[in-house]
């Protein structure tokens, strides 16, 4: 199958030309190289065609179930549902989407380290601070265009089966807030999981930390008791981030939809200084 | 130009390179040559700035690694680890490396077409052979036309043709005048390629000289001599303070031209002068005369009337000569036993007289066997 070519023989030219080109390596060509690093290897493109597919396939699915049960269901629940509907549509397919938005933000830095090629990276750019910026900027644009084609994929899919029985527009008061809020969400989330794996820099482990941040630590500050343990839950980064997903909040919750959000933006602020510092202090 | 100045790292408490200091020259080939382990690759990611060393600095061109602005435009490196993503192609690695330095597209083609490439590119590289890997490496290095060239182990995993070429290209590159640092723990590589040596052991320096004076001085020279009067003549040679062995095997066959290195010899007692060679059933006996110069060992079989079938000056290998210069100094080797109790660690470029010790014959034959004995350049 492949086979190598003869090499050109040592005694021709080294080319001196057109290795002589623009100067300045400017956060520009660190962009365009992050964005070829990204576009160069199938499983991130792949995990982002399954995060939009999975996540509005999955919304779809349950709405489906909702609707087609409507005429069985309890008539609180249907109350509930056709109150907030959007708790409907963005409450499931997205939490699947979580998922895969860890595995690819951890991904994007850790199959670096684990093939090595971090090491040439590096070479290339070894004051490193602009390599992760540079990563954490082009990857931050490409989950927000998936993260809304998402998000609002799901929200027309979800609204559209249920709408004759939970009828919800995006004119609806804090409809667009949630739709647009899901895409951020999954933006920012998606950062969360890269700090993670750049501070891990291994692939299974950083995969597990993320998972239990995002999935288990709000299961287990439920069972806490009393006010503090509310605080706590919603303190944690993926339940205060979630808040902006979310049309009507729930009486005891303690932050609004937008500080939930800066909550998050502050947890990720924190692990990415983490993993700046790490990145430089560590040897690559 | 590449200097490192009192350059240490330690991982843990392992002490991978010692208080290293060496100077890199532009315009010939740098062999660093050292055991396994002895902190080559180690010394490369300091100089890279892949790893911080505790202590010293190493700077190229009089800047550290970090502080140059387009790097691989200065510096081209060849790191013995993998450094790819075995799921992307090598068109699309080294496409987005030019792209951190701001190098034009073609530039990519071109160094492609440099290593001969060009055909499979597009593939991703989990398919490659260990050479086309290593050739991709290679074209990394060559991306930004750098000045300087680290080069670890490159030759690993290529064929003969492969080994050929890169060797070529190094000279090559060393004499446009680029600064070329090239690992390796085949010392018979490094005979044919380096033009200087930089010698280390347990992360310390133990010499930096030319490739030639290393040969030269690290292990003595010898004097192979084939006479029917071996035994009368080796009689004579002692007697006028010359040291004389016979290499094993050696009498019925004859030395085997150039291929063959000095052999480990066992050494004849300088009392007990006139042992005959074994296996002189007619054939000449064999000699291994250090000690003393061709020509001496000439003047005294004239003086004698002695006949000589062959009288030929030999130099160590240098594969000889680096093991006795890191002997004591390897991180992972088994030790020689018998070795007459000396530390050679931390050693000046060692200045020894007379023959390799003959009681460490055992632990070095076998690098020795057939060892090709060192091409020189004027």
């Amino acid at each position: 199958m492949t086979r190598v070519a003869q090499p050109r023989r040592a005694a021709a030219p080294v080319g001196r030309h057109s290795a002589r080109a623009a100067p300045g390596a400017g956060l520009g060509h660190l962009l365009t190289s992050e964005w070829t690093k990204i576009r160069s290897v199938r499983s991130t493109l792949w995990t982002l065609i399954l995060l939009v597919v999975v996540t509005v396939g999955f919304t779809a699915l349950l709405s489906l179930a909702v609707a087609s049960s409507w005429d069985q269901a309890r008539p609180g629940q249907r109350a509930a549902t056709a109150a907030d509907p959007v708790a409907t549509i963005l409450g499931t397919g997205i939490t699947f989407g979580q998922l895969l938005v860890c595995v690819l933000g951890v991904l994007i830095v850790s199959s670096e380290y684990s093939t090595g090629a971090i090491r040439a990276s590096l070479m290339a750019v070894p004051r490193r601070f602009p390599m992760l910026a540079a990563k954490a900027l082009v990857f931050a644009v490409i989950m927000f265009v998936a993260g809304e084609v998402t998000a609002f994929g799901s929200f027309f899919a979800g609204s559209a089966i249920l709408h004759s029985h939970a009828p919800v527009a995006l004119s609806d008061p804090g409809v667009t807030r949630s739709v647009l809020g899901a895409g951020l969400y999954l933006t920012v989330l998606g950062l969360f999981a890269m700090a993670i794996g750049a501070i891990l820099r291994h692939t299974a482990g950083a995969i597990s930390t993320a998972i239990g941040v995002v999935f288990v630590l709000p299961i287990i500050a439920q069972f806490l008791p009393g006010s503090w343990g509310q605080h706590i839950h919603d303190y944690l980064p993926s339940a205060a981030g979630q808040m902006i997903t979310q049309a009507h909040q729930s009486a005891n919750q303690v932050l609004t939809p937008w500080q939930g959000f800066a909550v998050l933006c502050g947890w990720t602020a924190v692990l990415l200084a983490v993993a700046f510092y790490f990145l430089q202090r560590r040897d690559a | 130009m590449i200097e490192v100045h009192n350059l240490t790292k330690r991982y843990g408490s392992k002490l991978a390179v010692d208080h290293l200091s060496f100077e890199v020259e532009p315009g010939q080939v740098t062999g660093f040559l050292g055991p396994n382990g002895a902190g080559k690759s180690t010394t490369m990611r300091l100089i890279l700035g892949l790893d911080r060393p505790q202590e010293g600095r190493a700077t190229i061109n009089g800047k550290r690694y970090a502080q140059l602005s387009q790097p691989l435009r200065t510096v081209g490196a060849l790191l013995e680890a993998r450094a790819l993503h075995p799921g992307r192609s090598a068109r699309d690695h080294l496409l987005y490396l030019a792209q951190t330095q701001g190098l034009p597209r073609r530039r990519v083609d071109e160094v492609l077409g440099l290593v001969g490439l060009q055909d499979v590119a597009g593939k991703r590289t989990k398919g490659y052979s260990p050479g086309m890997t290593q050739r991709v490496g290679i074209a990394v290095a060559m991306l930004g036309d750098p000045e300087v060239l680290l080069l670890d182990e490159p030759v690993n995993g290529l064929d003969p043709e492969g080994i050929l070429w890169i060797r070529n290209l190094m000279k090559q590159l060393a004499a446009e005048g680029r600064t070329v640092l090239v690992s390796s723990h085949l010392m018979n590589e490094m005979a044919v390629t380096a033009d200087h040596l930089i010698v280390i052991g347990r992360g310390r320096l133990i010499a930096a000289l030319p490739t030639q004076e290393f040969i030269e001085r690290s292990a003595g020279r010898s004097v192979l001599v084939r006479s029917p009067a071996a035994a009368e003549l080796a009689r004579l040679i002692t007697a006028r303070g010359g040291t004389v062995a016979m290499p094993p095997g050696a009498g019925a066959g004859g030395p085997t031209g150039n291929g063959a290195a000095v052999s480990p010899a066992a050494e004849v007692p300088a009392g007990a002068g006139a042992a005959v060679p074994p296996g002189g059933d007619g054939a000449a006996g064999t000699l291994s005369v250090t000690g003393l110069e061709a020509a001496r060992v000439g003047e005294i079989a004239a003086e004698a009337g002695i006949v000589l079938h062959e009288l030929t000056p030999r130099l160590a290998s240098l594969e000889e000569a680096f093991m006795e210069t890191t002997a004591g100094s390897l991180e992972y080797g088994v030790p020689a036993s018998g070795m007459p109790g000396q530390d050679q660690q931390g050693m000046p470029a060692p200045d020894q007289q007379g023959a390799p010790a003959a009681d460490q014959q055992g632990g070095r034959a076998p690098d020795q066997q057939g060892a090709p004995a060192p091409e020189r350049a004027p």
